[in-house]
């Protein structure tokens, strides 16, 4: 037999006003989340600030309509290398650094015009950075999340299934 | 070609980190990659901890100046905790290959164990207090994941107990950073010695200092904050066990305790006194209680604050002698712990049981473990020719130089102790008659014996060094000068 598994949070959502109004905002504060990233190096905020707010994104979508509409949209196995990638380029980036003589660890190896200051497109290696590290926060924060509350999955399926044995004994005798 | 030792500073910790996160992404469910990488890692580590031997300076991280940027420093004390890492990392990833096929979700202890590297290696490079007190974090919650990595019931307690332990020392580090943040307005270890140079040292500097002595000697296990230490050192899976007890209470405890106790703060006589006290206590308390223990893996954890004792005894004296025989028994200590655990480990793995009243006999069966336990124990308890010997000879006579018998004589009832309790390690585990149970015990598998004479020949080795008079400024003499000099800023 091939039933689908139930999860427990079918039902568990919360009520129609809610998810509507999550419907609307998961969109914002995604653009806005984004944009703190984007912005980081030029206007307060940065990859970590970003990162969390897109976290909270998908933390509102699961506080609201469950866990299994979260994990459709981002799941934990694509969060988890993601949050390795994150890290992953902002190593590479301070590699990159390194190459020639009289360089450093994480020299900003990039050099922007002077006139370019204060654009989106300056500061050197910062605005990369930056992307790295919200990549990392973003999908590191959403992993803690779920698998902070993943812990009640496991208490709600025991109780199942000691529920069902508990059964089984009463037909029994 | 020859390669910059300067540029290799920072690949210290990059290197284990960028592989941590490389082995999550391309050898998540390749098991055999995950192991071949992590070897190769701290294989690299060795050789590199290797050539840095004699340099010292520091590195400013993306190039900027000392109160701007990040700065890491290398000097001959940081060196010696390296090359402590990377080769009992070696011998212990080496053993993990068979001790883990057990586990599943392997990638993920080996990611863990890189990370653990990572944050020792940044805590032994880190020039100041607040990157010292990140990678004190990262070495102390992949600790903390790696006790629980079983997670049976005794495991996730074990790892509840160290976290709760854990952080609250950490708060108390975290406050001390803050209160000397507030007081010298730098973070710069060089700077913050330099301001105490030059102010004195007040009654708030003073809470602060003993703020960090409190929270490392709990990262150290010294009694009275040792609690954690008997539950999550027995715990954890053998591997853990070594590196937990062989190298992470050395590298974010005693180092960083000597580090700023005598490169930052300058050390008064007084505070030498209270680490004189510490390490008595832990000495003779740790041996007592080790005495008593039925668990093999336990009785070692014991033994383990027991000789911490010895070696923050030894820097307590803060004699020249005094400070090589610490740095010389945290040395063999590394060595012969790590061993001592892998041994519970091999045997704990081939008999299902900790208990030494169910074992015995072992040695026509574990031939391996049987020889290099036996290097390990007489290594630990200070018989002549073994390592552990030298070492506790010279913080003997360290104390007698510097006029402290009752030190001098209780370190040499402790050794007597030692003694006993791996007399009765040795008797119990592997001379008893052998148990019908255990008669058809097979070898150990080839890749733990191998870790297990690594680390059996690097005990045996470290007994010559005594040869060379540990006074030349090669590694632990170098070390010891380190600590010698005083201050950064003085």
């Amino acid at each position: 037999m091939n039933t689908p598994r139930k999860l427990p949070d079918e039902g568990l959502d919360m009520g129609v006003t809610v998810k509507t109004v999550t419907r609307w905002l998961k969109g914002p504060i995604l653009l806005f989340g984004i944009y703190l990233v984007l912005y980081g190096h030029i206007t307060p905020g940065g990859g970590f600030g970003g990162g969390v707010v897109i976290a909270s994104a998908f933390i509102l979508i699961t506080l609201a309509s469950g866990e299994r509409a979260s994990l459709q949209l981002f799941s934990k196995g694509v969060a988890s290398r993601l949050d390795s990638i994150g890290l992953l380029m902002f190593l590479v980036l301070g590699w990159l650094g390194t190459g020639w003589a009289g360089s450093y660890f994480f020299s900003n190896f990039i050099n922007t015009p002077e006139a370019a200051q204060f654009t989106l497109l300056s500061g050197g290696i910062m605005p990369i950075m930056n992307i790295a590290l919200g990549i990392k926060v973003a999908s590191a924060i959403f992993l803690v999340f779920t698998l902070l509350t993943a812990f009640h999955i496991v208490e709600q399926e025991l109780e199942d299934r000691l529920c069902a044995e508990a059964h089984q004994q009463e037909s029994n005798s | 070609m020859t390669i910059d030792v300067q540029a290799l500073i920072p690949m210290f910790v990059a290197i284990p980190l960028g592989l941590s996160l490389l082995i999550q992404l391309v050898a998540r469910h390749r098991h055999g990659l995950a192991e071949a990488l992590t070897i190769l890692t701290l294989l690299l580590l060795t050789v590199m901890s290797c050539y840095a031997i004699g340099y010292s300076g520091v590195y400013h991280l993306g190039g900027w100046p000392t109160p701007v940027g990040i700065d890491m420093r290398i000097d001959a004390l940081a060196t010696l905790l390296l090359l402590i890492v990377s080769v009992v990392g070696l011998a212990v990833s080496l053993y993990s290959v068979d001790y883990m096929r057990r586990f599943t979700a392997r990638s993920h202890f080996y990611s863990l164990f890189l990370l653990m590297v990572t944050g020792m290696n940044g805590v032994i490079l880190a020039g100041d207090l607040f990157n010292l007190y990140v990678f004190l974090e990262v070495a102390a919650i992949a600790s903390y994941s790696l006790v629980a990595f079983g997670c049976a019931h005794e495991e996730l307690e074990a790892s509840f107990k160290y976290i709760v332990l854990g952080s609250l020392s950490s708060a108390l580090i975290l406050t001390a950073v803050a209160l000397i943040y507030g007081i010298t307005g730098t973070l710069n270890m060089v700077h913050i010695a330099t301001r105490i140079v030059e102010t004195g040292r007040d009654t708030p500097l003073l809470l602060a200092f003993g703020l960090l002595i409190v929270g490392f000697s709990f990262k150290a296990a010294l009694v009275p904050f040792h609690a954690w230490l008997p539950d999550a050192h027995p715990s954890a899976p053998a591997p853990v066990s070594a590196m937990l007890s062989g190298v992470l209470i050395k590298a974010i405890g005693i180092y960083v305790l000597a580090r700023l106790a005598f490169n930052v703060f300058g050390i008064a006589e007084n505070e030498l006194s209270l680490l004189r006290w510490l390490g008595l206590v832990s000495m003779v308390a740790g041996g007592i209680l080790a005495a008593g223990q039925k668990d093999i893996k336990r009785l070692f954890a014991y033994s383990s604050i027991s000789q911490v004792g010895f070696m923050i005894l030894g820097l307590g004296l803060g004699t020249p002698l005094g400070l090589i025989g610490g740095l010389y028994h945290l040395v063999n200590h590394a060595f012969f712990k790590s061993l001592l655990f892998l041994n519970a480990g091999t045997i704990e793995y081939m008999t299902g049981t900790r208990q030494l009243k169910k074992l015995g006999g072992l040695n026509s069966k574990l031939p391996v473990t049987a020889t290099t336990s036996l290097v390990g124990s007489m290594s630990i308890a200070g018989i002549p020719p073994f390592s552990g010997f030298w070492s506790k000879l010279i913080i003997v006579l360290a104390c007698i130089e510097s006029g402290h018998f009752g030190f001098a004589t209780a370190a040499v009832l402790v050794s007597i102790v030692t003694l006993a309790y791996q007399l009765k390690v040795q008797r119990m585990a592997f001379f008893a008659a052998l148990p019908a149970s255990l008669k058809k015990l097979q070898r150990e598998p080839p890749m733990m014996a191998m870790a297990m004479i690594l680390l059996a020949t690097g005990c045996i080795a470290l007994a010559f060094a005594v040869l060379t008079g540990l006074r030349d400024p090669w590694l632990i003499g170098a070390a010891q000068q380190v600590l010698t000099a005083g201050t950064f800023g003085g």
